[in-house]
């Protein structure tokens, strides 16, 4: 046993409530801080309730249980003018995530093979991906959302001469209309699918065990496919085969039945997925260049192909670089998607704007606004933080 | 000492931006020496600049109107043209004076906004526009259509109102800025574009070829257009509420631009109260006696405004209509001055 006597801690200089003393200070200091944040916040607050009742304005969120009276274009939940300003919001909620999460997909998908081609050793591969990625990045997307807006409305036809380029397809300016699938079998449909994603999985894991094993490879995206396409159709031939089509029909002013996408929402999810891919361009290309030639040139020398070189040894490592720009990007997608305002979609700022106007309660409805993308946002971060710590390189 | 003078500053802040707001509008116009006037952002014959950036419309002559009853100059006034969404908290905010931005009167924004509504300057009503060429001749054969709409406006609850009242459906297309509104309709986004009756003329006489819109018979509602100021000042109210009443009531008695100067002659006791020549009303409202005189001088009454910006000789080809005053079988009905 060590015998340390605790003379040092017993002979420090004791401890005065003084300003020479550095720790008092430091305390003091901290306190204040803190004070003059939350003084601040106080204020603020203060100061809006009073002046907002001085002015007979009302404050608070009574509104919105109250009835909306207005009506939204479209939305992936019914909603009716006879709904709640709460519904409403909703709706709109609903419609930003729905254009940024597939903004963000789409964006992705382009973006990675742009960034992949402006490395190909083709020269015109090369250089137009290199004038797309300038070109875009560099004009202010409301423009391009008006562009876009603009192409779609303006050049198609009305709805009586729209093009027909496959039975149930129509495309005109009300937008893209298309035919659902629904009926009893669609459910089974749906099963046979999950059930093959679980196989496939589970395929995955025993294929990777038997290779680190024995060594030999198994053909799994053959098998996937096959999988993925067998299962589900088998499943809904044993359940009867009950599957019916809803073809859009032209009715009176627009057609009814099947799917609609809209002008509006085609236009704002071209706009951010052509403007933000170009930015995943340049991310992805960074990432790629960052790994070192010398990893190329070794999986080369091993007599592993291009692609596979690509696919096994480059963008792992490349990842590490990409994940956290890409994050950035995919918060610019989210947040971009509030210029939807401009064009008509009715995302959550366009259905906040409207209800602050009628009921006349903007800092509630702005507050809403910040509230919902902040957790948007923090949301998308948290996730892509988890993946980014999860590839990131494990130093020894 | 650093942390006492901010507490002291931070107090001193806190104190001051309570003082209450009571009354301080018509002393701060007084004060500035013009009037900020909230108007749209370019709604042809109501309030619109020209080529040269000169606004002008029944609702900028209103604006003139209060600044020539304030200061005598119906140039001292500024516009700050505000879409729909802005121009309530434009008002409320203090950044404009006086909204004249053809605003519907309803009870909601007389109660909840802090803002009261203070004449009719303009008695509409919503309507709906098509294209000639769809053949279209009453509103209840729009079941199903595609309409497009400006947001934050009663016309979009007004639109809901009517179809759910008439059991039709309708897909909305909601686009804030008119200009973007129109062209969208212009385009056939929408099978229809609804807005008050004057703004559909309006938009209608913007465009290339006016004729191939109609715009059909049916009222969707009332809309008493009108200026609204902030709650808390009477006084400023008053020169706003007088100012219009004078420009109505000049036309009842045949006062106009051309015949003021002989009208100051007039025995008529209205007139001459209107006119000043009988004092006592200017001095009551805290301004100049000749604060008609200088309103008409500058805009004339209320009917030359009216045909000036909007009536049968212009491009919005507007009749008076309601808009006509009592004594021929409308209900422009001002409150007497005396």
């Amino acid at each position: 046993m060590l015998n340390i006597k605790p003379t040092a801690v017993a002979q420090a200089p004791k401890k005065r409530l003084s300003w020479n003393n550095p720790e008092v200070r430091a305390i003091v200091y901290q306190v204040l801080a803190v004070a003059l944040v939350v003084g601040a916040g106080w204020y603020l607050v203060h100061n809006t309730l009073h002046n907002l009742s001085v002015r007979n304005i009302n404050t608070g969120f009574d509104f919105l249980t109250r009835e909306a009276g207005f009506a939204i274009g479209e939305g992936m939940i019914s909603f009716t003018p006879a709904d709640t300003y709460q519904r409403a919001i909703t709706v709109g909620v609903l419609n930003t995530l729905r254009v940024a999460l597939l903004g963000i997909l789409f964006a992705t998908i382009l973006g990675t093979i742009i960034g992949i081609a402006r490395l190909s050793k083709n020269w015109l591969v090369r250089t137009v991906c290199s004038v797309y990625v300038e070109v875009m990045r560099n004009i202010p997307l409301l423009l391009q959302l008006f562009f876009w807006y603009v192409i779609l409305i303006e050049t198609m036809p009305g709805p009586r001469r729209a093009y027909h380029p496959m039975p149930g397809v129509f495309v005109s300016n009300r937008g893209i209309q298309m035919p659902t699938v629904h009926g009893d079998g669609l459910t089974w449909l749906l099963v046979g699918l999950a059930l093959a994603v679980v196989l496939c999985l589970v395929l995955r894991r025993w294929a990777r065990r038997r290779q680190e094993q024995t060594g030999q490879v198994f053909a799994l995206g053959r098998v996937a496919i096959a999988l993925l396409l067998l299962t589900p159709t088998l499943a809904w031939w044993l359940s009867g085969a009950q599957l019916s089509l809803d073809v859009p029909e032209l009715k009176g002013f627009n057609f009814a039945g099947g799917m609609t996408l809209t002008p509006e929402f085609a236009a704002l999810l071209f706009g951010l997925v052509i403007y933000t891919s170009a930015f995943i361009a340049e991310v992805v290309r960074s990432g790629i260049q960052s790994v070192h030639r010398g990893q190329w040139e070794a999986a080369g020398a091993l007599g592993i192909k291009n692609s596979l070189v690509l696919r096994l040894v480059v963008l792992p490592q490349a990842l590490r670089v990409i994940i956290p720009p890409m994050t950035s990007q995919y918060l610019n997608i989210t947040k971009n998607s509030s210029l939807a305002v401009a064009i008509g979609y009715p995302d959550l700022v366009s259905v906040i704007n409207t209800t602050l106007n009628q009921t006349g309660q903007a800092i509630e409805g702005i507050l809403m606004i910040m509230a919902a993308y902040l957790t948007v946002s923090l949301s998308i971060s948290v996730f892509m933080n988890w993946y980014n710590k999860r590839i990131a390189l494990v130093e020894r | 000492m650093k942390f006492l003078k901010l507490a002291a500053v931070g107090a001193a802040l806190i104190a001051a931006s309570t003082v209450a707001q009571a009354g301080a509008t018509f002393d701060s116009v007084k004060k500035k020496g013009f009037v900020q006037c909230g108007t749209n952002t370019g709604l042809a014959g109501f309030g619109a600049p020209d080529s040269k950036g000169v606004w002008s419309g029944l609702d900028i002559d209103m604006c003139k109107a209060f600044a020539a009853a304030m200061f005598g100059d119906p140039t001292k006034f500024k516009v700050t043209p505000l879409t729909a969404q802005q121009r309530f908290t434009a008002l409320q905010s203090g950044e404009v004076d006086v909204l004249v931005r053809n605003t519907t009167q309803t009870m909601t924004r007389d109660t909840s906004l802090g803002l009261i509504g203070v004449a009719v300057n303009f008695y509409d009503s919503q309507g709906i526009m098509v294209r000639k060429d769809s053949g279209i001749k009453s509103a209840k054969e729009l079941n199903g259509a595609t309409i497009c709409v400006q947001p934050g406006t009663t016309t979009e609850l007004n639109l809901a109102d009517w179809f759910r009242a008439n059991k039709l459906s309708f897909k909305p297309v909601v686009i804030e800025k008119l200009d973007e509104v129109v062209g969208a309709f212009v385009a056939g986004r929408c099978d229809a574009y609804t807005t008050d009756k004057s703004g559909l003329a309006s938009s209608r006489s913007s465009q290339a070829k006016p004729e191939l819109y109609e715009i059909l018979p049916e009222n969707f509602s009332k809309e008493p257009l009108g200026p609204l100021v902030r709650q808390g000042d009477e006084q400023w109210l008053n020169l706003v509420r007088w100012s219009f009443n004078a420009m109505v009531e000049a036309e009842e008695y045949g006062i106009t631009q051309k015949n003021l100067d002989d009208m100051l002659k007039s025995t008529n006791p209205n007139v001459q109260r209107i006119l000043g020549v009988t004092p006592g009303m200017g001095k009551n409202l805290g301004v100049d006696e000749k604060w008609a005189y200088n309103i008409i001088k500058a805009v004339g009454n209320y009917g030359e405004s009216f045909e000036r910006n909007i009536g049968k000789n212009t491009p919005l080809r507007l009749e008076r209509g309601l808009n006509e005053q009592w004594t021929k079988g409308g209900i422009m009905y001002a409150w007497p001055i005396r």
